[in-house]
């Protein structure tokens, strides 16, 4: 089953009097539960390329689909909507909310779905299992360690059961012992709840687990590898 | 707008001491408000009762030449006092007053006066004139508190008066000052003297005659008479209303720079906000609200403060102002050389309304206050802001 379809993908941003283009002519196809990752170096559009898959931004020529929905044509709210119901995202720098305890940022994504309270604390506490932070609920992200932060940020991503989370450098601000135990979670949700994941990284141990590596220079697919079949 | 309320509230009371000093300094604006408001309202209430009690009763008829602003009329402002009051009068529910001009020789000084001949057994008027019904050396008069401290006159001092009969014929006595006042109407104290209304008429070669006629009932229908004007008591407390009405206006820029200083605390706290929290703006977009809402959210994160405030003034305000409304509020200034209907202690009277505007006002502003720079985030681009680049 397609969860991203993406059709000759332009990206244009301006510069000064004239454009850059970071994306150039993208095709694209992912499918339901792949481990997949946009790898390349700096500039190289992956994070472009991620915030357009997750409706935070739009294309400039061509098609991106997302869960049947056209990326360019949605408004705010329809974007807000496949977000809020479909997308979970992790952020390098975890962008938790630093007055919220653990437990009300993973709560946070179940608070706009409008979940009733009983079912909002099972799946809060369900996805703090998932990832061993279940002795944390009442701490806040400045009490926490980097991987802690970044455990809750994936169970803020997961909490919803999404049908695609989005991961921009996840690993970039961790040690290697954190960075695998992290991307050692997030395979086994990928496994365990069929969860489709797409990675923006450069980061050679997050990319040991990819299962599919596409590889992005100059705003173009340089090469499309699968490395492992899920 | 209920998770708006609820992430507002986590998000204030996560912030700590910055969200607390912006309440407490709000709060300020609440209880202070409401307190000087409360003063002014009972100022209000205390002048028109004390007026009441002193000066007006329940309304009045006046001398239709009778001009208390002009004293070239109070020599021809009196006429008999007209059958259609006798029962009124006679029933101690009306009280006949005649004034004419007078002077006094206080210590070798000489003092324009207006003589006020008000009967002895009438208690419509808190004036002790009962003890005008006294035989003493001279004749028996009452001065208020104001003018024997301005002239030096204490009870049981005597002092030569000096008047005019309606012939125009001077003639002069003495008078005995049998009691000395206080009140809060400088209007009754102030240059006059009382002695008992029978034996001014007979001074002044005036039987029957008087220049106003004090009522207690004001709802009472009565005739029209002719060459007497009635005066109401709204009518008759117009000036204070009008001083009030002056002070409040006064007072309301007091208020508004009151407010405008816990406003732009509130409006830095907002501007700051949204620069520093672009990352959780960029989140919060990223998570599925959209920027409206964003701009919702912070907009009800700012009123918030209105609504803690309001909470934290009620906690040490409530206490402060009903302590205020029983000892009440002593000015430090002799308030008997201001001219005006006021105690030396005023007491704060809070209505319902009162408290429920200023909370209305505080809480609109505050959100306007806030909405304003929150604006600003519905032009942000969010993936700009999830970098936490400032816009």
């Amino acid at each position: 089953m397609e969860i991203i379809q993406i059709n000759n993908l332009t990206k244009r941003f301006p510069m000064g009097k004239g454009e850059f283009t970071a994306l150039k002519g993208i095709n694209l196809t992912l499918n339901k539960g792949e481990f997949t990752g946009l790898i390349g170096p700096s500039g190289s559009g992956k994070t472009t390329l991620l915030n357009i898959v997750g409706s935070l931004d739009v294309p400039s020529d061509g098609e991106a689909f997302v869960l049947g929905n056209s990326i360019g044509k949605l408004n705010t709210k329809q974007a807000a909507k496949l977000r809020k119901e479909n997308l979970g995202f992790i952020f390098q720098s975890y962008n938790l909310l630093q007055v919220h305890t653990v437990y009300e940022n993973v709560e946070f994504p179940l608070l706009l779905l409008s979940l009733p309270a009983s079912e909002r604390r099972k799946m809060v506490m369900d996805a703090l299992e998932w990832v061993g932070l279940t002795d944390k609920v009442n701490s806040k992200p400045p009490q926490l360690s980097g991987g802690e932060c970044q455990r809750v940020a994936i169970a803020r991503a997961m909490v919803k059961k999404p049908s695609l989370v989005l991961a921009d450098e996840p690993t970039a601000n961790l040690d290697a012992a954190n960075s695998h135990n992290i991307l050692k979670t997030m395979e086994t949700l990928n496994r365990e709840l069929n969860t489709t994941f797409l990675f923006a990284t450069h980061d050679e141990k997050v990319i040991n687990y990819l299962h599919r590596k596409i590889f992005l220079l100059d705003g173009k697919v340089d090469n499309d590898e699968i490395v492992k079949s899920n | 707008m209920k998770l708006a309320i609820k992430l507002a509230i986590r998000n204030l009371i996560g912030a700590g001491l910055r969200t607390w000093l912006n309440v407490i300094v709000l709060s300020f604006s609440y209880v202070i408000i409401i307190w000087m408001n409360g003063v002014m309202i009972g100022w209000e209430e205390q002048a028109k009762h004390d007026m009441k009690d002193w000066q007006i009763g329940g309304g009045q008829y006046w001398h239709q030449e009778y001009d208390p602003y002009d004293p070239f009329t109070i020599n021809d402002s009196h006429a008999i006092i007209p059958n259609e009051f006798a029962d009124e009068i006679a029933q101690g529910d009306m009280v006949p007053i005649l004034i004419v001009q007078g002077t006094i020789y206080p210590q070798g000084r000489m003092q324009s006066i207006a003589i006020k001949g008000i009967s002895s057994n009438q208690s419509l008027f808190k004036q002790p004139t009962n003890k005008l019904d006294t035989v003493v050396d001279g004749l028996p008069a009452i001065i208020g508190a104001m003018m024997a401290k301005d002239l030096g006159i204490s009870k049981g001092d005597y002092l030569t008066l000096r008047w005019r009969d309606v012939n125009g014929t001077f003639d002069a006595t003495e008078i005995h000052i049998v009691d000395v006042f206080a009140s809060n109407v400088p209007a009754i104290e102030n240059a006059q003297i009382y002695i008992a209304l029978e034996k001014l008429q007979e001074m002044t070669l005036l039987p029957d005659h008087a220049t106003i006629l004090t009522f207690s009932d004001q709802k009472k229908e009565r005739v029209k008479v002719d060459g007497w004007v009635l005066k109401t008591t709204e009518t008759l407390t117009k000036s204070v209303d009008d001083l009030i009405k002056t002070k409040t206006s006064g007072l309301t820029i007091f208020y508004f720079i009151l407010i405008l200083l816990a406003m732009l605390a509130i409006f830095d706290t907002m501007v700051l906000s949204i620069f520093r929290r672009q990352k959780e703006i960029g989140t919060y977009v990223a998570l599925g609200y959209t920027r409206g809402e964003v701009v919702g959210l912070f907009t009800v994160e700012g009123a918030m403060y209105s609504i803690f405030a309001a909470l934290v003034g009620a906690a040490y305000g409530l206490p402060f102002l009903a302590w205020q409304a029983k000892a009440g509020w002593t000015m430090p200034i002799d308030v008997s050389e201001l001219g005006m209907a006021i105690a030396q202690t005023l007491y704060p009277v809070y209505s319902f309304g009162l408290v429920v505007s200023t909370i209305l006002i505080v809480v609109i502003t505050t959100t306007i206050v806030s909405y304003w720079p929150s604006r600003k985030i519905a032009k942000m681009n969010p993936t700009e802001a999830l970098r936490g680049k400032i816009q």
